[in-house]
């Protein structure tokens, strides 16, 4: 500003903050929350022109994905990003930093919304259009999006706050009874859940004085394992394990994952739990990596039961999307053994997992929703028949079932492997054992779940060698089947692509594990200088 | 709460409400108020006029459903944080114009309209709460 | 003060939790209020108490005053106290819906989405 201008300030605002202009490519970073941002809003004014609805979502979620593709590109090439908001000099003001793990997850995210929402023409009746399911969607992607590429914890609680509100109105939407029976336990626990994480940071913000990320992990590691850190890590733990669905706290799961729309269901399966994953994996090994080391054991234990529990959940349940909500458990369980071992390949195993988890639970769900629109019953006892009625896509679901389980060569083996042989690496042979005896369970549950829907000829009674389809609709639409059945291809065919080619995913994830276990390296990115 | 008294006098009541709403919004930026009260000021009058004279006769006056107004106002906080990629500065930074309007000096920042955006969302989502649980208890 | 302050925080957690316990949906609500007040007292203290000075910095200074208040806090708690609010706004609608829709505000009683008459998998073919 001129001298002689009035209103320019008396001090040097350089002190305080970024005069250096805003590149294009910075905007990288902040817009691919506010373009769903936007897209929401937009989506709200124009509630009552519902046929607008599905265009617009598309085009904002497809903007998105390009976004965020360009930002992974980035972040490849040049390492975390940040953008201050406000312009505020870090670690003052809220800052946004992307590194290679919230890049890969957001753009899966963002990829897994796409593909998933396309079934949304058939899957979701004009009621639940009208009662906002669209904005509710763009919203809960803002949510997810901020989640994975905020650089400050009380900003990371406001976007998992975000994220709740949107997905408390997606599990309403048809305000049956099932949905408000499950929407009453999954929100009062995920919001203890929640407030606990806001018990931490008003705790760390009392002992460290910041907020920032960056400068957490700094302050972090200057001041050692000690007394009120350790607690605030156990809080954190605490709140972001129950976020996850990790045994014990998983019991909100499966009471609700299976009472929204598929398309809900499916969205939720892939993004929300991950978010948690997400947190766990940020907070307790980039940031408060060196305050965990009491809370190993415990961890240990907690991946080992999630995996069994979960597994075994999966084989005992009767009806097909909460046998899912138990797989979707069970694959958290192998998650954690990256938070609990934090070795570098354990946790390139853990990210490699969350990542093809997202694409194969929300493909499966979807699968799921076709089954119940074609015959009307998720009970896997009515069920029957599927393979006689429609082999090639019988055919696209046991390849996501064979993934779920872990069997090569598709995307779940290389995970396991990674993890198996890691756990092995750090002496914790019973973390290993647990993983392939979880991997057998949940090949008995897919199988069962085969066997019961696809491969026998009708639902239970029917004789041996009869094929009875009764019970079998056609969806008569083909533009409805190609919106139903057509997602459901294409995540499989990620699915196979990521098991055929790991190295590629693989490669990513590798480079997430560095820098999650490199605080300094992160710290002097975000801040500018080594930290004091 | 059909007293001839409550009716003639809430929609002065309202008015005086309105008015009073977008005053704490505007000072709000260097003294006690902003977008975040004023909303709820407003959201109070709009509920006081749901108790008065229904919840039908609120929507009719609104002319747009609540929700909506909180869309527009997400937007205009979006906006605002938006402007300053035209001016190469990071997202959300303010941005201050002071123009002369009929010998005035007029001070105009992307914060200001930030905060109404605040103010539009606040007043949406609370109006439309509060009608919600009005339109419940009255029956209509 | 704050040791004082801490004692009330705690107070509230237990009071919280205390009623988070129990059975009837009504009371759950009641503890989920009192725990976002307990978590924004929280706050508030690990901002440290300070006295009367507004945290204003002059125009020509760099710093705000000595024994300034802590600004940040207030902000945060502004945040989470609009967060909690709409949550509770939220959550009372919700559960007067369940107690119209499922006949209780009872959460033993709330088995709609996972009934108890589930006979189990299937065990043959």
């Amino acid at each position: 500003m001129a001298a002689s201008d009035p209103h320019a300030p008396a001090v040097d605002l350089a002190v305080a903050m970024v005069t250096a202009p805003s590149t294009a490519s910075d905007w990288l970073i902040v817009l691919p929350v506010v373009v769903p941002l936007v897209t929401g809003a937009i989506l709200v004014m124009v509630r009552h022109a519902t046929h607008l609805h599905r265009p617009l979502t598309a085009l904002g979620l497809a903007l998105l994905f390009g976004i965020d593709l360009m930002l992974l590109g980035r972040v490849v090439a040049e390492g975390p990003l940040t953008m201050m908001m406000g312009a505020w000099k870090p670690p003052f003001g809220i800052a946004f930093t992307v590194d290679l793990l919230g890049a890969t997850f957001a753009t899966t995210a963002a990829f897994v919304a796409l593909v998933a929402t396309a079934t949304a023409g058939p899957a979701i009746n004009t009621a639940e259009r009208r009662y906002g399911f669209y904005p509710f969607l763009m919203l809960l992607m803002t949510g997810v999006t901020g989640a994975f590429l905020t650089g400050d914890i009380f900003n990371l609680y406001v976007w998992f706050e975000v994220l709740l509100i949107s997905s408390f109105g997606l599990l309403v939407l048809g305000s049956e009874k099932a949905q408000i029976d499950g929407t009453v336990k999954y929100g009062l626990l995920n919001l203890v859940a929640t407030t606990f994480f806001l018990i931490g940071v008003g705790l760390l913000y009392g002992t460290l004085g910041t907020l920032n990320m960056a400068d957490i992990a700094a302050k972090a590691r200057a001041a050692g394992p000690e007394a009120p850190l350790v607690t605030i890590a156990g809080l954190f733990i605490f709140a972001f394990a129950m976020k996850a669905a990790a045994f014990p706290l998983n019991f909100w799961l499966p009471a609700s994952y299976h009472t929204p729309t598929a398309t809900v269901s499916a969205l939720f399966a892939g993004l929300l739990t991950k978010v948690g994953v997400y947190a766990l994996l940020k907070v307790t090994v980039l940031l408060l990596g060196n305050q965990t080391g009491a809370y190993t054991d415990l961890l240990v234990v907690m991946a080992a039961a999630t995996m069994i529990v979960g597994a075994l959940g999966a084989i005992a349940g009767s009806d097909l999307r909460r046998i899912l909500g138990w797989l979707v458990i069970s694959g958290i369980g192998s998650m954690l053994i990256g938070v609990a071992v934090g070795s570098p390949g354990a946790l390139t195993g853990s990210i490699f997992y969350a990542v093809q988890s997202m694409l194969v639970m929300t493909a499966l769900y979807l699968a799921a929703g076709v089954v119940e629109a074609r015959a009307g019953t998720g009970d896997v006892r009515r069920l029957g028949g599927f393979y006689a009625a429609a082999p090639l896509f019988s055919g696209v679901v046991l390849v996501l079932l064979f993934a779920v389980a872990g069997l090569p060569p598709f995307s779940g083996f290389w995970p396991k492997a990674i993890l198996v042989e890691s756990s092995l690496a750090v002496d914790r042979p019973g973390l290993a054992a647990a993983v392939l005896v979880s991997g057998f369970l949940q090949t008995l549950a897919v199988g069962r779940i085969w066997l019961y829907v696809f491969w026998r000829g009708g639902p239970e009674g029917t004789p041996d060698g009869a094929i009875d389809l009764s019970g079998v609709r056609v969806i008569e639409n083909p533009a409805d089947r190609v919106a139903l059945v057509g997602p459901v291809i294409v995540l499989t065919a990620a699915v196979v692509l990521i098991g055929l080619v790991p190295t590629a995913i693989g490669g990513l994830a590798e480079g997430a594990a560095s820098g999650l276990l490199d605080p300094a390296g992160f710290t002097a990115r975000v801040l500018g200088a080594p930290a004091p | 709460m059909n007293t001839i008294i409550f009716r003639t006098v809430s929609p002065v009541l309202v008015a005086l409400t309105l008015l009073f709403s977008a005053f704490v919004t505007l000072r709000g930026h260097n003294e006690p108020g902003g977008g975040f009260i004023g909303g709820l000021i407003a959201a109070s009058a709009f509920a006081l006029y749901g108790l008065s004279h229904g919840v039908p006769t609120v929507r009719r006056a609104l002319r747009f459903h609540p929700m909506e107004i909180a869309g527009f106002g997400l937007l205009l906080a979006g906006g605002a944080g938006l402007l300053s990629i035209v001016f190469a500065r990071p997202f959300l930074t303010g941005l201050w114009t002071f123009p002369s309007v009929l010998g005035v000096e007029v001070a105009l920042s992307t914060p200001l309209f930030f905060d109404l955006g605040v103010y539009f969302v606040v007043t949406g989502t609370m109006t439309s709460i509060a009608l919600a649980l009005e339109a419940r208890e009255g029956g209509v | 003060m704050e040791p004082a302050l801490a004692v009330l925080v705690g107070l509230f957690f237990a009071t919280a939790f205390y009623l988070i316990l129990s059975k009837k949906l009504i009371r759950i609500l009641l503890g989920v209020a009192i725990m976002g007040n307990a978590v924004n007292l929280l706050i508030f203290t690990a901002g440290r108490l300070t006295r009367e000075v507004p945290p204003i910095i002059a125009l020509d200074a760099y710093t705000p005053p000595a024994g300034a208040a802590n600004a940040l806090p207030q902000a945060l708690i502004l945040t989470a106290i609009v967060i909690s609010f709409s949550f509770f706004a939220f959550l009372l609608v919700l559960a007067f819906r369940a107690y119209q829709d499922l006949g209780t505000d009872d959460t033993d009683a709330m088995r709609v989405a996972e009934p108890v008459a589930d006979a189990g998998p299937p065990q043959g073919y």
